[in-house]
Formats: structure tokens, sequence, C-alpha cells
């Protein structure tokens, strides 16, 4: 029977060589990731309570990225809790203040295609773009996990996105996934998704992230990315395991419950409006909006590679004073990177202000909270009511491009026509 | 199970960052439940009552996985959501700490105070005042398991003989 890479990957990981959507099965988990806010601080009672340990500690990830830094005592001892954890169960991929989780797993090498990934927090279905079954679990479920190794599912029926069209300048995955939301709606739960095409076939590794990461945010519960030429060189240029990784692609004949079709021919700059990704509208739609706050940060939209976008629109200009430009860079890997290629120092001198690695302002727990009727434009992956700050503050998403562009100007811009009106005027 | 409540009305979409508001995640359950869906309904945390129920449309639960959400509901004394759908995360955390989820779209038939109740082993929902009555959808048996034993870390602890 000719499956989706969904059914695989979740045949493989209950034993069978086949599964069907509406099956409930028993799946060994390969990798378990928690993170400070839902891991270690809720697993450690319980396992306490159960006279229990990790099924596998070697199979077990834990990364501090919620609380990071520490900004009060009980932010300081949520990280002290998880510095024990690693320590008394023998965790050793503990990743204490390196970064964002979904960003983290993919850099270290973590990640091997085929693999059923469950991870304490939403946006796990990024590890989707290395061909894996990644799903979010909240912490009861990731703490039966951590002790039995196992857990139900009921196999999804696979949505096919197929994506053609060469995306044109400054035109980026987060923009695709903005516009897919709106396409798509929110409400697409228990469905995993698998994006195709050849759209999806040119993008880099970390743009791919961005595609799997927003799945998130179309209410699937995995966006799935068969492997190709450019995952086998992620996972080499990684250290990851790629030996058999090709295998992980969907069969050609697989039934899907329905296909999507995209054109991103003609796709320009998208922003998603308070407070629901789905709210998207071409970025001239806002062009009279001002911001207060741009943000660069969390897990889909503070990789180098983003970082990198923002520069190339700010070399040579400034943030306008009526704003500000917070960068908060998604790993301390990336930080690294970014200044050793000179990407921070265009960034600096442009007037953004950098902040430390984590989920900081995204998830409404770091810096950069906004105040009551404050407007931010940020790269992040959601805009609910009340998530970056107070629950009458605005929050506009878009890509790194357009959060730079909107930077120099205070207002929502195209970053196109930034680059037409710079060229102008030199 | 038999779950018998006021009926407390909200609209599609109801998302984790409502239910448990990132600001107030360091507080004690308790604390974070007085913030829980204050950005829709300010007064619902004080005035809720053990055993009322939360009647909403599409997708509720979704964004974070942070099982607050579903605790929050729980600390404050709801006795079941039952909502047009839910999303994914939040559907399976509530479960396992044994708050009752129904699919079911009521957010055009019922009102704010209704009383309403709902048998979870006969599958069916009443109104009190005027005997409006509904079928709901079989559970699977696997989920019927873990609510029976009050969640699934009291169905591990009778797995694991404690």
């Amino acid at each position: 029977m000719p499956q989706t890479l969904t059914q695989k990957i979740i045949a493989r990981a209950c034993g069978r060589t086949t599964v069907k959507p509406g099956e409930i099965v028993t799946v060994n988990v390969d990798l378990l990731m928690g993170q400070d806010a839902s891991g270690p601080r809720r697993w450690r009672p319980r396992l306490e309570e159960l006279n229990a340990k990790l099924w596998d500690p070697s199979k077990v990830v834990v990364v501090s990225d919620h609380y990071v830094p520490a900004v009060d005592a009980q932010s300081a001892e949520i990280l002290n809790i998880s510095r024990r954890f690693a320590r008394d169960y023998g965790v050793k991929n503990f990743f204490d203040m390196q970064g964002i989780s979904h960003a983290i797993m993919p850099e270290r090498g973590l990640l091997r295609p085929g693999m059923f990934v469950a991870g304490g927090d939403s946006h796990t279905p990024t590890a989707g773009a290395f061909g894996c079954y990644a799903a979010g679990f909240g912490a009861t479920d990731t703490t039966a996990i951590a002790i039995t190794g196992e857990t139900w599912t009921t196999v999804p029926e696979t949505i096919k996105v197929q994506i053609d069209g060469a995306l044109g300048p400054e035109i980026t995955a987060k923009d695709v996934m903005l516009w897919l939301c709106r396409e798509m709606g929110m409400e697409n739960s228990f469905k995993s998704v698998e994006f195709m095409g050849s759209t999806v076939s040119a993008m880099s590794m970390s743009e791919r992230l961005v595609m799997s990461n927003m799945a998130a945010e179309l209410g699937a519960e995995a966006g799935i990315i068969g492997v190709d030429e450019i995952t086998i060189e992620a996972l080499k240029a990684t250290g990851g395991d790629y030996e058999g990784a090709e295998a992980w692609v969907a069969d050609p004949d697989a039934h899907y419950y329905k296909t999507v079709t995209l054109d991103v021919t003609k796709l320009g700059p998208q922003v998603a409006a308070p407070h629901a990704p789905e709210n998207t509208d071409d970025v001239g739609a806002f062009a009279a909006v001002k911001v207060d706050q741009c943000y660069i940060g969390a897990c889909v939209g503070a990789k180098l590679e983003d970082l990198q976008m923002a520069a190339s629109v700010l070399r040579g200009h400034r943030v306008s004073p009526d704003t500000r430009l917070l960068v908060a860079p998604a790993t301390v890997r990336v930080t690294e990177q970014a200044a050793a290629d000179g990407t921070l120092a265009t960034l600096t001198a442009a007037g953004a202000i950098l902040l430390p690695s984590g989920c900081g302002a995204c998830a409404g727990m770091g810096a950069g909270i906004i105040a009551e009727g404050e407007v931010c434009l940020s790269t992040t992956n959601r805009n609910f009511q009340g998530r970056m700050g107070h629950k009458d503050a605005s929050v506009y998403l878009a890509s790194p491009y357009t959060v730079a562009a909107s930077a120099v100007t205070g207002h929502i811009t195209d970053p196109r026509e930034l680059r037409t009106s710079t060229r102008n005027a030199a | 199970m038999i779950i018998e409540g006021r009926t407390w009305l909200f609209g599609d979409k109801i998302d984790t960052d409502v239910l448990a508001p990132g600001y107030a995640m360091k507080l004690s359950p308790e604390g974070l439940a007085q913030h829980c869906l204050e950005a829709v309904d300010p007064d619902f945390a004080k005035l809720v009552k053990p055993g009322d129920i939360v009647v909403a449309g599409a997708n509720f639960g979704l964004g974070s996985s942070r099982e607050q959400a579903a605790i929050s509901l729980a600390t404050l004394g709801v006795g079941a959501v039952l909502a047009k759908s839910f999303a994914r995360i939040f559907y399976r955390n509530a479960i396992n700490i044994g708050l009752p989820v129904v699919a079911i779209d009521l957010t055009q038939e019922v009102a704010p105070g209704d009383i309403l109740k709902l048998d979870l082993a006969a599958g069916t929902l009443t109104r009190l005042k005027d005997g409006y009555h509904r079928e709901l959808q079989p559970m699977p048996p696997h989920i019927i398991d873990i609510l029976e034993a009050g969640g699934l870390m009291a169905q591990l602890k009778q797995k694991r003989g404690l």
C-alpha cells in the first residue's frame, strides 16, 4: 500500500510496515525534547511520585530556553531545576541557555530522518524539515513518554501542500507560511502536512525549518518535508546521521486527505495582523501602521539566514528614531556565526539592540515585552492576544526583510520599496 | 461520569495565551488560573463555580503546548469543555489531567447561564430548563480509560502498582 511520509514514519515507530489514517497505535518515541517551562520542572515531581527513571537518557534532550536568562529568583530557580534534573537523571544532551530548542536540535545534529520526535513545545514540528514526524505534547504526555518511551497516537490524515514557482527577491518562507495560514486556516487539527514542490525543493534548510515550524500555526500536528540532497548536506554539515536517510520520502502514489496547490511566482511580502497568524494580507494593506517596536527573534525568525536577511536591508541605514529594533539570535552559535561574518556589526551599526538567545518576548516571558497600546512588528510565528505582553498590545508578523525595512521607516514597509527608494536617492 | 453546571459561552479560537497568559506562567496554578480567559471575559475567573461548563466554538485551545491551559480551567473547577472542535495538544492535555472535553457545536443552541447536564458514560447532554437533548460522539475506549482512572498520571500509577 503506498503511503505518505507521515504514515511511513509512524508505521516504523510502531513496528509495522503500513498504517492507515484513523488507526490508534502505540509508537516508540525516538527522541524526546523537554524545555525549561514544560520539561524537567513538570517531569521531576511526577517521576519521583512514580518512583521512575528516564526510559533512555540518551534519547532525551533538555533545553533551557524559555526563562533565560533569569530575571528574578523564580526564573533562576526554574533554570536550576533543569540543571539538577540533567545531572541527576543522566541527560547528556542538555543545552543550558544555548538557544531555542527548535534551532538547537538541527544545529547540533540531533535529528535523523524517519525519527518520531515528541517535544514538550508546540513548535516541535520544526524538526519535520529533516524528514521527521515531530509533534508537540503537553507535560503529562511527555512525562509518560519519559518513563515508558511510548505514546499513543491516532494516525493522522495527511494534507499535501504542493508549492511551485520561484520566490521573488526578498520573498521568504515566512511570507509563504503567513499566506498559507490565510489560505488553509488554523484549524487543521489532527492532520499532518507534507510540503513539496519546486519552491520547497529550492529552499535552504533554514527556510524549510520555517515551513515546518509554522505548520503549528496551521493547527497541524506535523509539517514534514521529504529528504533530498539539501537535507543530507545539512546533516553532514552538523554531524548528523544520514545513513539511509534518502528513503524518507512519500510514496509517489500515496493517498492524501486533500491537496493544496500554491503558485508563489507573484507572491509579495505578507503581514499577519493581530491577533492571529491567519489575519494575513499583502504588506501594502498595512502601510499606515506605525510600529513602536521591531522584533527579530524566536525559533522561526532569528536563525543566521534571518539575521543576514535583516542585515542586507539595514546596511547603510539607521533604525528610525520613532521605533526600536530588538534582535535576539535563535542560538548562541548563531550569535557566534553572525559575529564572525559581520552580520552583527551591520545590525548594531544600524542601531539594533542585541538581546540574549531564547524564546524571549515571543513567549511573553523574556526581554522585549510590550505595553498597553503598543504595536510590535515581529519575525515570530504567532501573535495571539496578550502573548507578547499586555492584552491590549498589537503584534503583527512578517519576514526578517519586512521587519528590518519597517525598522528603518518606523511604519510597516515593503522591503522592495525601501530598496527602490534607496537606489533612487543614490 | 455526570457533570452538571452553568454554561459559559465563548467564541471560536480560544487560544492558550488567553487560557494561560505567558506573563502569569510563573505563578502557582491557583494564581495563574485567576488570569484564565481574562482577555475575553475579565470576570470569568472570579465568577465561575465548580462544575460549570465552558461552551465554545472552533479550534479551542490552539497555540502552545502549555498544559496550564487545561489545568487553569480544571483549577477553577470547570467540569467540562464542550467545543465545536479542539486543537490536538489541548485535547490530549485535558484528557491527561482528567478534564472532560467533548467535540460538539452548541454555540448557537445554548445561552450563558443555561444549566447543562452531561452524562459521559451514556453519551448524552441535557439542558435542564426545557429538556433540550443531544447525543454525544462516543469517545475511544482508551480515552475513557484515562478519564476513568482520573487522568494519565493516575493511570500510570495503577499500571506501576502504586
